[in-house]
């Protein structure tokens, strides 16, 4: 293999492997280690300036940074990120001295479509920049899927209020109450740039016989829950089935059981394993006494004369063809009804543009969705971006955040005359973490704690207020825990093989038998000859040049702990541990980058 | 030395022996020596020829006298017997314990001062009386411990680290073992694990004296040019004769060798080693013809590694004391005390 390129910024990046899930690309481990020190408020906006909502992400996100999280290699969880950010969150200090300021105009101004994530980030970027931002959404208030969708015991309205008010305070126009019809009479008020993020609002359907007559009780669970948000409905009957096994299913079931639900059961076509919901929000569920069956497909609404009794499912059972895709094919059990008096039907949601005119200028492909360069967020109207749920179908808040991000920077660069598609490098700052011989400046005493439980509310009283918090958050001890856990895989072992005397000493002390000396090859030879073996073959391997005897050092990034002690047992500073701090670059800058107060 | 232990997670796919062990479970404390410590290479090496041979770790006795070198067995095998005895005392001390029990493993570490200035007469004479014993000598030719002087293994003529050059002749350990008797001779070099594992495995499994001299570079104060111990000098002049693997048990004979170029050398215990040949006229049984080839080298500034001189049948010192087979701590009062018709039955045949 050739040498490793280190100097390449994705390739330290990567070793970071939460940060590099992240779509925001969060520098997670240091806002860990600010939360270990105390300093919640720094670490509150390393967040803030990356992923805008911290307090919301921290009840909320899909955590994809978790699964990729080294510890769960090491061991059996990995690191609570998300609940670690609702700790910054929750902790801080005031923080309103830390924001931008409101810039003078720059005479430019900026239309944006909706008023969930994806806007309100876009807004967040130009705003400090000078552009008029303004923001339009049906619902009154600013927050767009977080707010309506999300039920208030997982997320209250005073953390929505907190975070999309400091946006707002940035000088924002939020026109509430106000859903563009038209993308033609928006074109025609001649805002310097349009930002579509208006998300996936359509809730699919289930047509299947009975649906017409049975309309009553069968209710989208999207549009369900935001009524439930806005205090139109607030009960359900007894018996109350939610068909669909994603994360809009477990907040529907959790919100039947604090509205009168008492027999609530989930019913899914697919596996247990394969559902769409993460695997928290399951156990949540499931910890509410919500029964999840599996294997069911629905097939009809049994109703009384238009009052809905039940629903029958057919039984089906998962196979494989030689492509490994997955069949449901009938079981041969018989069909099972199942009494219920409500139905809620969360089988996914769908983009929908009826109001943008044909003739805009903006494509859109076979599937009804807008042609969007995925890069650059631009559509084929040049003056018209899209981004979240609306640019590439339901994901999440923090791909909404990123495409905010993305786009922000497409629309302040066509501003600017400059050409979109040159992205900016990530800002990457290296500091070697070296105090004395055996002392370090960050803590690698490895913890070999089990992941902490968040406290949760008690059950009882939690279920009779739809409006109480379930998860009461990390106190701060166990948020110290917690914090100790992380690796620090963002300080990096950097290996110089210059000084390198070939003595060994880091191959034996290295806990995980990460490095090995031996005559180099081609990768797939050098995996089989590692002191350890390579489990992941999508983890790096750290080659260095030639030494003096000829051999190469071999790492294997995969379960490094980021111990230092290769370093230490290094006599002659061969290795060294040297923190790369990663940081996304937006729109012009927007954040001073160092936002931290003290050194 | 590092402040923080080292972390207790291991690598998920890490490898178990027979008894279900991994490598690690073979760890003792960390190290408190200097950075890039050769000894530290050595104790990796200890550990990992243990773990091959799937010992049960209470089934060793580690002794050692003092010295760098001899405060090593607190690095490994955390859960064997161990004996930290006076300086250069280690060889006696490790007869005594032989001799009171010979179901151990015992395992001799020492350093240049402890075994062939102060402890030379000990070393002697556990090597002349054949103890069943693994006496691993960790070679740096200094004394590390006061900053840097001379030992009684450095060459005439390397240098130390101030310049000053060393005026005494060497003592070469191996030609002495040989000499004396020693049924397994080797010589290794720290920085070469895949010649050293496979020779203190073969040592352990070996029936009589088995003496490995590990020349195991002193990164303070002896690994400069001019020394004759430094990682340099030792890989530019180091002559190997053979490289080796350990076959225990039922593993077979891995034959993905040219013919010709592999020995077998079957043990007292049954257990293989397999000796790949790197200087084809090398007989590792020949003991004259090893000293005389030792000697050779030795003038030319070479230092030959390898196993050097294997006696398979050798005895031990207990057969040639005809001693009791059952560990003195577990003979009852009746053995030991068979009373005095027994004793008249002594008395009588002296008369």
């Amino acid at each position: 293999m050739k040498p490793t390129d280190i100097a390449a910024p994705d390739y330290f990046h990567k070793v970071v492997d939460c940060q590099w899930a992240c779509p925001a690309h969060t520098p997670v481990p240091e806002y860990i280690r600010l939360i270990a020190q105390g300093r919640y408020s720094d670490a509150y906006m390393i967040n803030w300036k990356s992923n805008v909502f911290p307090g919301i992400l921290g009840r909320t996100c899909d955590r994809p940074c978790e699964p990729a999280c080294r510890r769960g290699r090491v061991e059996e969880t990995p690191v609570a990120i998300c609940r670690l950010k609702r700790v910054a969150a929750d902790f801080k200090d005031d923080i309103k001295q830390r924001l931008p300021r409101p810039a003078p105009k720059n005479g430019k101004r900026v239309a944006l479509v909706g008023g969930g994530p994806a806007s309100l980030t876009v807004a967040r970027d130009l705003a400090p920049l000078g552009y008029h931002c303004t923001v339009f959404d049906g619902d009154p208030e600013a927050g767009g899927m977080m707010r309506t969708q999300i039920p208030k015991f997982r997320l209250p309205n005073s953390v929505i209020d907190e975070e999309t008010g400091y946006i707002l305070g940035l000088g924002v126009e939020f026109k509430g109450g106000h859903r563009i019809e038209s993308m033609k009479s928006l074109l025609a008020e001649k805002y310097d740039a349009i930002f579509v993020g208006s998300g996936a609002p359509r809730g699919r359907e289930l047509d299947i016989p009975g649906r017409k007559e049975a309309a009553g009780n069968i209710h989208i669970g999207i549009e369900w829950l935001a009524s439930v948000s806005f205090g139109h409905i607030d009960k359900i009957g007894k018996r109350v089935i939610v068909l669909g096994g994603g994360n809009t299913a477990m907040d529907c079931c959790r919100t039947a059981r604090r509205l009168g639900g008492e027999d609530v059961k989930v019913i899914v076509r697919s596996g247990f394993e394969e559902m769409k919901a993460s695997p928290w929000e399951k156990e949540d569920a499931l910890h509410e006494d919500i029964p999840i069956l599996n294997f069911m497909v629905p097939v009809a609404f049994i109703h009384d004369n238009g009052k809905l009794t039940g629903v029958t499912f057919q039984k089906v059972k998962a196979e494989y063809d030689a492509k490994g895709r997955r069949n449901l094919v009938p079981s041969g059990d018989p069909d099972q009804t199942i009494p219920c008096d409500d139905v809620l039907v969360a089988v996914g949601q769908e983009n929908a543009f009826p109001w943008i005119e044909q003739d805009c200028g903006i494509e859109f492909d076979k599937w009804h969705m807008p042609k969007v360069d995925p890069k650059t967020f631009v559509s084929t109207n040049p003056k018209v971006f899209f981004g979240g749920d609306a640019a590439f179908g339901p994901k999440n808040i923090i791909w909404a955040v990123a495409h905010g991000h993305d786009a922000a920077l497409s629309i302040h660069k066509m501003l600017s005359g400059e050409d979109i598609t040159e992205r900016p490098l990530p800002d990457v700052e290296v500091s070697s973490q070296k105090m004395g011989i055996h002392e370090w400046s960050y803590d690698n005493d490895v913890s070999i704690d089990k992941r902490f439980k968040v406290p949760h509310r008690d059950k009882v009283v939690a279920l009779k207020d739809i409006r109480a918090e379930v998860e009461l958050g990390y106190d701060v001890k166990l948020a110290l825990g917690e914090a100790h856990r992380c690796l620090n895989c963002d300080v990096q072992t950097v290996f110089s093989t210059s000084l390198c005397i070939e003595c060994d000493a880091c191959a034996d002390i290295c806990p995980m038998d990460c490095i090995t000396f031996t005559a180099n090859g081609e990768e797939g030879d050098l995996r089989q000859r590692l002191k350890a073996p390579s489990a992941h073959p999508d983890q790096d391997l750290y080659v260095s040049s030639d030494l003096k005897t000829g051999r190469v050092m071999v790492k294997d990034e995969d379960v490094c702990l980021h111990c230092g002690l290769c370093a230490e047992r290094c006599p002659t500073g061969a290795w060294d541990m040297q923190k790369y701090f990663i940081e996304m670059t937006h729109a012009g800058s927007t954040c001073p980058t160092k936002s931290r107060s003290a050194a | 030395m590092t402040y923080i232990a080292k972390p207790k997670f291991h690598h998920p796919g890490l490898k178990k022996n027979e008894l279900g062990y991994t490598h690690r479970d073979y760890e003792g404390k960390i190290s408190t020596l200097c950075a890039g410590c050769g000894h530290d290479s050595i104790t990796a090496s200890i550990i990992e020829a243990c773990y091959e041979l799937s010992i049960e770790p209470h089934r060793v006795a580690k002794i050692s006298g003092i010295g760098c070198s001899s405060k090593t067995p607190d690095y490994f095998l955390g859960n064997s017997h161990g004996f930290n005895s006076v300086h250069g005392r280690m060889p006696s001390v490790l007869t005594g314990a032989n001799l009171a029990n010979r179901d151990l493993i015992y395992l001799g570490v020492s350093g240049d001062g402890d075994s062939a200035s102060i402890g030379f007469g000990q070393f002697a004479h556990s090597i002349r009386r054949g103890v069943n014993m693994t006496y691993i000598v960790e070679n740096n030719g200094v004394y590390g411990l006061t900053k840097g002087q001379f030992s009684a293994t450095a060459d005439r003529g390397s240098k130390s680290k101030k310049g000053v050059t060393n005026t005494d002749n060497a003592i070469d350990l191996v030609a002495i073992a040989l000499q004396l008797g020693a049924t397994f001779v080797a010589r290794s070099f720290s920085g070469d694990k895949t010649q050293l594992v496979p020779l203190i495995a073969a040592a352990i499994r070996h029936k009589g004296a088995s003496f490995i001299d590990v020349i195991s570079p002193c990164i303070a104060f002896n690994n400069h040019a001019g020394s004759t111990k430094s990682f340099d000098y030792v890989r530019e002049h180091n002559d190997a004769v053979n490289r080796l693997d350990v076959l225990v048990g039922r593993d077979p004979i891995a034959v993905d060798y040219a013919p010709g170029t592999v020995q077998v050398v079957e043990q007292h215990d049954g257990s293989k080693i397999a000796l790949r040949k790197i200087d084809a006229d090398y007989d590792p049984h020949d003991r004259l013809g090893a000293q005389t080839f030792l000697a050779r080298h030795a003038a030319k500034g070479q230092i030959v590694t390898g196993l050097l001189y294997v006696d398979p049948d050798a005895e031990d010192l207990h057969e040639h004391l005809n001693t009791v087979e059952t560990p003195l701590n577990t003979l009852e009062a009746d053995t030991l005390c068979p009373g005095s018709a027994v004793l008249d039955k002594i008395n009588a045949s002296l008369r």
